[in-house]
């Protein structure tokens, strides 16, 4: 079963399902399907009962920072009375997100995510204040802990997780720091050779 | 004592020593380490125990579980933060004279974990360290003499005047504090009175 | 059901205790001697192994991987070398194959040997067993070390290939070794398998029914142990794994003594694969040509690559954005998976139980907390 069946059949099996294939540009070829969250519940449920992807090996969260764009757009203007082209640069600034990633496989099923992994992707809104995303724990339970090391390094706020707190780091921990944009402490006296 | 006199009159059969040569030859002979293994040096440490590289026969049979019942603590491994208080109450927990081995270089000064978040940058930031073992991980034969360093700097000891360890002298404490979880890191990063920091002593 | 004040007595076993396998905690609540409540706390070993991986190449990685699972660096160099060549696109050549599969298995002889010394050291077999199990591991070492430098950190494997080739003379000490190891099991198991006080406190001890083995991701010798045919060595067929002969051992009731017997005959079939490797190694190239050693920058994209590690399914994902450095370097560990189902074996078990219900999962915590 291709990825292409597997997103026909969920949105056939699940109505209303946002959903669409995320091409990867690496020799290995494993695209995955990036899933609106507010449908990966329903969307998880069904993979696992219909399609019987019933092992969820690996659950991640990566971090994707703002990042600015810069384009040369041509505009008109008038310049000491002449209207002549001119270059500007236009800044956009595309907002970052976070990401929980899951590779699904099947232990009961030979024909889907046998070798290689059926990948699962979900995105929050934005890295500072729009950061749930829905626990799948109640349908793998695999990711239970993988899902608190998510809360714990990245800040990802999982709804729905039976018990989402600190796995890693200590329970007063105030930061999240998997980021890209983490500072560690000063507490190393950083001796003459090396150091960042 | 003349050491040939000594020597002379052992061939005999009359052995001459000091009370302070007899108190530190029983202590090092004896020595019963702690259960604390932390990381990939702790097999190192088990393999030493092992029948190949027997630590046994150092005196070191007994490994306690209790700190209460030990002499020595074996730091293998990398001391995180969340661990640090933990190794710092377990050396508090030990009576006197307890002595700290640092295996690995993960226990020196972080070793190569050392650029990390959560990886307490050496276990001489909050406790005083007798013996110091490079390695990642040290072979048996170091911690092996480890070991015996650690024997010869027990038996040249001085029970009286101003050279005695620590133990002996009472006004010297033998707890020390411990750190708490911040927000950001450990609280306080080090103990200033047991850790000397090497840049700041280059810089004067 | 309701409980008198005074009747819950909550205890933290660890993080240093004789038998938690390294610093592990759990907070457990008991009434009289019944677990009630289990909830594992790790962490204590964190030395945040991806960050350091973004922050270098992905050949400096590779001395990291050894530090994850460490009494099998072996094994994880090579997790980490598949999921690298399957996002760069790396081929291997013949004889590179067979020696990361004589390596592999040399592994998990000793890792298994290893989890059945320390199982019944938490028994109170007071260090016999394990004595005996690393007698083996020793002349195991030996080998690593006449090969790669290093006894436990062999940081042996490279993209494309291993590092150093293998001479005749090496190949015939580990033949000598594989057909010796058979006498050893044999004196082992005389001891063991057939022991009363073995059989009192395993049988029946720790069960872990298959569905919930497959829903919360338990892999390798564990979940074979509950009745479950999954090992990727045949289900992946990676490296060259389709080419030998041998049987995947399974369990009938998943409970610690069928996880303890699953490390057992996993040691024989062991023991066959290395016969077949060790007897048909052709002569050949140990890398990969195209394969550049330093400044590996593989297109953008993104791979997962799995491996059957002694204790479970150890996994890399890495995402690449063409720069030399990974962009998101993850381990997925198979000893924290595995521990996702400690509280529902433990449950209504003795607490003398707990230290060989943890004994039998085989956790090391340098790979749980990374």
């Amino acid at each position: 079963m291709t990825l292409e069946e597997i997103k026909t059949r969920l949105q056939t099996g699940v109505p209303g399902c946002r959903v669409e294939i995320v091409v990867n540009g690496s020799p290995s070829a494993q695209n995955s399907l990036l899933i609106d969250r507010r449908d990966g519940l329903a969307a998880a449920r069904f993979l696992r009962d219909d399609i019987q992807l019933d092992f969820c090996s690996n659950a991640t969260a990566v971090d994707w920072p703002d990042r600015e764009k810069t384009d040369k757009v041509k505009t008109r203007q008038v310049v000491d009375g002449v209207e002549k082209e001119i270059e500007q640069t236009v800044k956009t600034r595309i907002p970052g997100y976070l990401e929980m990633v899951y590779h699904l496989f099947s232990i009961t099923n030979r024909e889907v995510g046998n070798q290689e992994p059926v990948v699962l992707r979900m995105r929050t809104g934005n890295r500072t204040d729009d950061v749930t995303l829905p626990s799948l724990t109640p349908v793998w339970r695999s990711a239970e802990f993988q899902e608190r090391e998510a809360y714990d390094l990245f800040g990802v706020e999982f709804e729905g997780h039976p018990d989402l707190r600190r796995i890693l780091m200590w329970e007063g921990f105030t930061d999240h720091p998997m980021r890209k944009d983490y500072v560690p402490p000063p507490d190393d006296e950083r001796e003459i050779s090396g150091g960042q | 004592m003349d050491q040939d006199l000594k020597t002379e009159l052992s061939k005999h059969g009359i052995f001459a020593t000091t009370f302070e040569e007899l108190y530190n030859w029983g202590r090092k002979n004896s020595v019963w380490p702690l259960t604390f293994g932390l990381a990939c040096c702790a097999i190192e440490m088990i393999a030493t125990t092992m029948a190949r590289y027997d630590l046994a026969r150092f005196g070191a049979e007994v490994f306690r579980p209790s700190p209460r019942q030990a002499d020595l603590m074996i730091v293998s491994g990398t001391v995180t933060k969340k661990m640090a208080p933990q190794v710092v109450r377990l050396y508090n927990q030990m009576p006197e004279p307890k002595y700290v081995i640092a295996m690995g270089a993960c226990a020196i000064s972080g070793g190569p974990f050392r650029d990390g978040y959560n990886v307490l940058k050496g276990i001489d930031r909050y406790i005083p360290v007798d013996v110091h073992i490079p390695g990642c991980p040290p072979r048996p034969e170091a911690l092996i003499h480890a070991f015996m360093a650690l024997q010869d700097k027990i038996s040249a000891q001085h029970l009286t005047g101003e050279s005695r360890p620590r133990h002996l002298k009472a006004e010297l404490p033998s707890e020390f504090p411990v750190p708490d979880f911040g927000e950001h890191g450990l609280e306080p990063a080090q103990n200033d009175e047991i850790f000397h920091n090497p840049l700041k002593v280059l810089q004067g | 059901m309701e409980y008198e004040q005074g009747e819950i007595m909550e205890i933290s076993m660890g993080p240093q205790h004789p038998s938690t396998h390294g610093v592990f905690r759990m907070d457990v609540r008991l009434d009289g001697e019944r677990v009630v409540r289990l909830k594992p706390v790790f962490g204590y070993l964190h030395r945040n192994h991806e960050k350091l991986a973004e922050a270098g190449s992905y050949l400096a990685s590779i001395p990291y991987t050894d530090r994850l699972d460490y009494l099998c660096s072996m094994t994880n160099n090579w997790g980490y070398a598949l999921a690298v060549e399957k996002l760069a696109g790396l081929a291997v050549p013949e004889r590179a194959e067979y020696i990361r599969v004589i390596v592999a298995e040399l592994t998990r002889l000793q890792n298994h040997a290893g989890m059945v010394g320390f199982l019944l050291q938490d028994m109170g077999a007071s260090g016999t067993p394990l004595m005996y199990a690393f007698r083996e591991r020793e002349r195991v070492l030996d080998l690593f070390e006449t090969l790669s430098g290093a006894r436990m950190m062999c940081n042996y494997m490279r993209f494309g290939g291993v590092r150093v080739d293998c001479s005749e003379e090496w190949l015939n000490q580990a033949r000598k070794l594989t057909g010796g190891f058979n006498g050893f099991l044999d004196e082992f198991e005389q001891m063991l398998t057939s022991n009363e006080i073995l059989m009192a406190r395993t049988q029946g001890v720790g069960v872990l029914p298959p569905e919930l083995a497959i829903n919360a991701g338990v892999t390798g010798p564990g979940l074979r142990a509950s009745g479950v045919n999954y090992d990727l060595r045949k289900v992946d067929r990676y490296g060259i794994y389709d080419r030998f002969q041998f049987r995947v051992p399974l369990g009938d009731h998943g409970d610690v003594f069928d996880r303890y017997m699953m490390r057992v005959l996993e040691l024989r079939e062991t023991l066959k694969i290395l016969e077949q490797a060790l007897r048909d190694i052709p002569p050949g190239p140990i890398m990969d040509p195209k394969a550049k050693l330093r400044g590996l920058r593989p297109k953008v994209g993104e791979a997962y690559g799995r491996i059957e590690s002694p204790k479970g399914e150890l996994g890399f994902y890495l995402i690449s954005d063409g720069t030399p450095n990974p962009y998101r370097y993850r381990v997925r560990p198979p000893s924290l998976i595995n521990l996702t189902v400690l509280e529902d074996m433990c449950l209504g078990h003795n607490i003398a139980d707990v230290v060989v219900i943890l004994g039998s999962i085989d956790i090391v915590m340098g790979e749980v907390d990374r």
